[in-house]
Order: C-alpha cells, then sequence, then structure tokens
C-alpha cells in the first residue's frame, strides 16, 4: 500500500538508554551555552528587580518564547506524543485542553497583574488588604501548586533521563537540581528566561523537524499517515476513546486546566519582567501561538511513531510510551538525531524547575520573609540575599522531593497542581481585581476552602484513593475536584467578604482603579 | 472635551473611565463565553455524540481530527482579535485619559 515505506520495522536497534556520543555532545553543548548565559547573566543580576523579574527588560516576544519554555514540559512533549502514539486520537483531545487556558490568561488576567503586581501573584492580591494574613494565606496556596507541579517534574525527570541516557535515577535528580539551581541562583530571572527561551526554540525546531520527516514519508498528505495508522491499528485509533467518558469529569478537568493556569505561581511571575501591560498581553499572543502550533504538530508525531515505529516497540522501551518520539527521531534520523532530541528533552525538563525553583523561591522571600517577617522593611541588599537563600532551600527540597518519590505514581499531582491553581490561588486573585467589597478574611477564607477542598477531594476520588492507595471504592466519583472546588472558592470569598465589611479595602480601591486600567503608579 | 487636571476621584466618576472599565469587561467576557463555546461544544460533543466525531472525511480521516485542530486555531484567533481591540481602541483611549489626569 506505501510502497515507499521500505523501513525495517520490526528489527529497530535502539541506542536508547545508553549515553552516545551524539547525546554528550549535544547535552555538553546544551548545558554550556546556558551556563554562559548564566554567567552573562550573573553580571546583571544585582537588584531584587533583576533577580525576580529580570529588570522588566523583558521585550513581549522574548516573554512569548519564555512563557511557552515555562509551560511546555517534558510531559507534553513526549507523553502527549507517546498517548497519541499508544492511544490515537484520545491523545489530541488532551493536548486541546493543555492550550485553551492561555486565551482566558489573557483576556482576564495578563493586563492587571501586570499593573498591580511587583514579583509575585500576592502582591496583587494583598494590594489593598492586609499584608500579613493574605501573605500567608497566597504563600500557602502558591508553594503547595509549586511543590506538586515541582515533585511531579523531578520525578518525571529522574525517570527520563535514565531512560534516555542510561544515568542512575538519583544521579538524573541530582544533575538537572544542580544545573538548574546554578541558573537560578547566579543567574535569577534573566538566566532562567533565556535558558527558557533557548529551550523553546530548540522544542519547536525539533518537533517541527520530526513533523516535517514524518509528513514527507508521506508524501506530505497527513491522509496517508492516518491510513497507515488505521491499517495498523484499526480505525478507532482516529476517533475518540476512552478518555472523555464521563462529560462532567471532562468538564471538571477543563475548568482545573483553563482556571489553572491563571493560578501557576511560575506562569504568572513571567508578567513581571516586560516593562508594560500592553507587552503583557502581546507577549500572551506569541506564547498562545508558539504553544498552539507545537500541540497542533505533536499528534503528527505521535501518529507517525505509532505507524512508522510500531506500539509494540514504544511500549516495550517504556509501558506508558514516553519513548515514542525519541524512538521516531531514531529510526528518522539515526543516533545523531536521537542524541538532539535527548538533549531538548532535557533542556526541556531544566528550563520548566527553574522556572518552578524561582516562584518557589519568591513565595518564601518576597512573600514570607520581607512582607510577614520584615513588615516590608528591607535593604535591597538583604532582599537579594535572602532570595538566594531561599532559593538554595527551594533548590535541594525539590531534589530531596524527587529522590523520595522515585518509583511513585506522580501522573496525579501535575493535575493537583492545576486544581490547587484554579482553587486556591485564580479566585481569589480575580475577585481582589474586580470586587470593590472584597475583603482580608474573605481571600483568606476563598484561598483555604480552595487548597483545603481541592487536595481533599482529590485524595478521596478515584485518581488517589483507588490507583495510588489501592482501594476498591472511591468515596466520591469525581476524578478532578475543580467545579465543586473552585465553585466553593468563590461562594466562600464573596459570603465571608460580605460578613466582614473592610472599609480601607474599599478606600484604597479607587487607587487600584487607576492602577489596574491606565497602568496609572505600575512598576 | 479636555478638561484640564482632573482629580483621580473625578477621573474614576467621569463617564469616559467608567464606560472604558465597561468596554473592557465586556470585551473580555465576551472572548472568554466564546472560548467556552469551542472548547467546551468540543468536550460535550466527544462525550455525548462519539459517532459524530468518527465520521470519517476521507478514506479514513475523521472530522474529530480537524475539529480538534480547530480549537487550537480558533482559541488563538480569539487572543488575535482581543490583542488587535486592545491596541486600537484600549490603549488609544487609556492615552486620552491619562493625559486629563493630574
Amino acid at each position: 500500500m506505501f510502497p515507499m515505506l521500505n523501513l525495517p520495522l520490526a528489527a529497530i536497534q535502539t541506542s536508547l538508554g545508553s549515553p552516545t556520543a551524539s547525546a554528550i555532545f549535544f547535552f555538553f553543548i546544551i548545558v554550556s551555552l546556558t551556563l554562559g548565559i548564566t554567567y552573562w547573566a550573573a553580571k546583571r543580576t544585582r537588584s531584587t528587580k533583576d533577580f525576580y523579574a529580570a529588570g522588566r527588560s523583558v521585550s513581549a516576544l522574548q516573554n512569548g518564547f519564555a512563557l511557552s519554555g515555562d509551560y511546555m514540559s517534558a510531559a507534553s512533549f513526549l507523553g502527549i506524543a507517546g498517548l497519541v502514539s499508544l492511544k490515537g486520537y484520545d491523545g489530541m483531545i488532551y493536548a486541546t485542553g493543555w492550550l485553551v487556558g492561555w486565551p482566558a490568561l489573557m483576556f482576564l488576567i495578563a493586563e492587571p497583574l501586570r499593573n498591580l503586581g511587583k514579583y509575585t501573584f500576592a502582591d496583587v492580591v494583598a494590594f489593598r488588604l492586609r499584608q500579613t494574613p493574605v501573605r500567608v494565606a497566597s504563600a500557602i496556596g502558591g508553594i503547595l501548586t509549586v511543590l506538586f507541579y515541582t515533585i511531579a517534574q523531578m520525578v518525571g525527570s529522574g525517570n527520563l533521563i535514565t531512560l534516555m541516557f542510561g544515568i542512575p535515577y538519583e544521579a538524573a535528580v541530582v544533575i538537572v537540581g544542580g544545573v538548574m539551581l546554578a541558573y537560578v541562583l547566579f543567574g535569577g530571572m534573566i538566566a532562567t528566561t533565556w535558558v527558557q527561551i533557548i529551550k523553546a526554540i530548540l522544542l519547536l525546531l525539533g518537533v517541527s523537524v520530526l513533523c516535517f520527516i514524518v509528513l514527507y514519508k508521506f508524501n506530505f498528505n497527513p491522509g496517508n499517515l492516518y491510513a497507515a495508522v488505521a491499517a495498523k491499528y484499526g480505525q478507532g485509533a482516529l476517533e475518540p476513546g476512552t478518555l472523555v467518558t464521563s462529560p462532567i469529569d471532562a468538564v471538571s478537568l477543563g475548568l482545573a486546566l483553563m482556571f489553572g493556569l491563571l493560578g501557576l505561581p511560575h506562569i504568572l511571575m513571567r508578567f513581571f519582567t516586560v516593562p508594560d501591560a500592553k507587552a503583557a498581553r502581546t507577549s500572551v499572543l506569541y506564547a498562545t501561538g508558539f504553544i498552539g502550533y507545537f500541540y497542533c504538530i505533536i499528534p503528527i508525531v505521535g501518529f507517525g511513531a505509532a505507524a512508522l515505529v510500531g506500539r509494540d516497540i514504544i511500549t516495550g522501551i517504556d509501558k506508558g510510551g514516553n519513548m515514542a518520539a525519541p524512538l521516531l527521531a531514531e529510526l528518522l534520523g539515526g543516533t545523531p538525531f536521537l542524541g538532539f532530541i535527548a538533549a531538548v528533552a532535557f533542556a526541556t525538563i531544566l528550563a520548566v524547575v527553574a522556572g518552578l525553583t524561582l516562584a518557589g523561591a519568591s513565595t518564601l522571600s518576597h512573600d514570607i520573609y520581607v512582607n510577614v517577617i520584615k513588615r516590608g522593611q528591607a535593604t535591597e541588599q538583604e532582599q537579594v540575599s535572602v532570595a538566594k537563600k531561599a532559593t538554595v532551600v527551594f533548590g535541594i527540597l525539590a531534589v530531596l522531593l524527587g529522590i523520595l518519590f522515585k518509583g511513585q505514581n506522580v501522573a496525579f499531582m501535575v493535575g493537583l497542581a492545576f486544581a490547587i491553581a484554579c482553587s486556591a490561588n485564580f479566585p481569589a486573585l480575580i475577585m481582589s481585581i474586580l470586587w470593590k467589597k472584597f475583603t482580608t478574611a474573605g481571600a483568606v477564607a476563598s484561598i483555604l476552602t480552595g487548597a483545603i477542598l481541592s487536595v481533599g477531594l482529590i485524595i478521596i476520588s478515584p485518581t488517589i484513593w483507588v490507583d495510588v492507595f489501592k482501594n476498591a471504592q472511591p468515596l466520591i466519583g469525581l476524578k478532578n475536584p475543580a467545579i465543586i472546588s473552585m465553585t466553593a472558592a468563590f461562594v466562600a470569598g464573596w459570603l465571608v467578604s460580605l460578613l466582614t465589611p473592610e472599609q480601607s479595602a474599599q478606600d484604597r480601591f479607587e487607587d487600584e482603579k487607576l492602577r489596574t486600567y491606565l497602568g496609572v503608579g505600575a512598576e | 472635551m479636555s478638561q484640564a487636571g482632573q482629580s483621580t476621584h473625578e477621573m474614576l466618576e467621569s463617564p469616559a473611565f467608567k464606560r472604558l472599565v465597561r468596554h473592557r469587561w465586556m470585551v473580555s467576557v465576551i472572548l472568554t463565553l466564546l472560548l467556552f463555546v469551542i472548547y467546551y461544544g468540543y468536550i460535550l460533543l466527544i462525550g455525548y455524540n462519539k459517532p459524530f466525531m468518527a465520521t470519517k472525511i476521507g478514506a479514513v480521516t475523521t472530522l474529530g481530527i480537524p475539529l480538534g485542530v480547530g480549537v487550537i486555531v480558533l482559541s488563538w484567533l480569539l487572543t488575535v482579535i482581543y490583542v488587535i481591540w486592545a491596541n486600537k481602541v484600549y490603549d488609544v483611549e487609556v492615552k486620552n485619559l491619562k493625559s486629563q489626569l493630574k
């Protein structure tokens, strides 16, 4: 049927899992390039504004790339390609969910956030409320989100690097933690931004080349590719399967993915690196374009892997399908291309973990130490020094948690991070921007309700109660709690605010509005 | 039209500022609702009408494939609409209002 396909499909010899010369070569190029940039960035990182916000001098296009680099994780690259290769169309449904938060981020949050905030999203929530309770509550929501996201990334990176380079899990986690710590500690946001830009460009380039070669093999007609997949695995591979069985579950997960993005501290933090609200808005346009393009072509890579590599070989290397894209790269471009793709996956992990560490460190140092413990009275020098100490603490914590959770099922942790972000962080953030009568007690109630309900409901859901704790029956059928926990967080914030009127917060709303809409007084 | 030296309070109470805020959120809410219709329409279509998504539009290609890509492309186009509106209407009005302040 397809005479141009005379590849030795059955007898694939993979060099995955052994450190090949090309993999080591690309690995060292990426690490030395990014460490070189860190050295350059370190000389430019003097003030807290440099360390947390790259001096607010990042352009809209640069921030668009950096946002993409901060967001597109190894899970979206290797995971979605694998999901499409093994489950077919269901992987595509999954991919769309990861994009739709971006337009909402632009319409609802990006510009007010940029105008109101300084270094963290808690700056916005606490803008006209009492600092200590709001900062502490926001830090709880922020740290929980970042921590679960980080655990998922560290465990994923350990597993992936072991699979690709064949080095032991613990060593892989320590390497990721060490290199990432070097970026953030010495180069702060400037280095992190450039690492994310480089990673985004490499990832988009790598996936584009993979996609191009796959399409070339099928005469640039996706129909031929789908026909090859259908011939091998049946028409079912091109139809919705079991991913969306319960519409309420799908809607709840959709809410978590969409509004969770609007509460991810490491993403929100990037908006303080651009000069003004217009650049913030434009950077989301670029980011949505890059990420959308990525999710449009990644299914081609997944289907290509299914048709050319084959599901047996993919699951033979890794049951979850994560090696579909690297195996396809090796088949199409030999060991050098595999080395390149493996190095890109490594850079992908580093960029995301660096962004998370900076967000975690800024919460500990800026929100808790400077604004709660020192009540906003800390010298510039003291702030930078505390920020660096917090970075070391968070970086070491990330490595330790990565090792502690070795071999555990952490797939649910990304979903959990999004559930907490959309329930604890997003409702308080948007209510503080929009609602004059929002109060300190309302904000604390909203954040705590969202955090407790999202964590509590996911523990008793099939996701943890059955899949992790191995109980026969879940206590609640809903797999993702967002539809309940996010709604409850809004209701709690609204109700408690009405019960605890706060005149000073209402008085300061005028200044806030002027800054939100006109950018008057924005930093 | 420009009365030099409006105070913060006067500015916030002015019809022009109130209109700016109202328009800004009207555009945001309409675009967010469109995003909801596009994404949840797609998800609920999969949930309630799988045979429709499995309709063949080529030799084997199913309708679900262009619809999935369509969700991503349309979502991006919504951001294009917002940016064009904000650059052409919102920013101009903000500049105008800021010049009247103080």
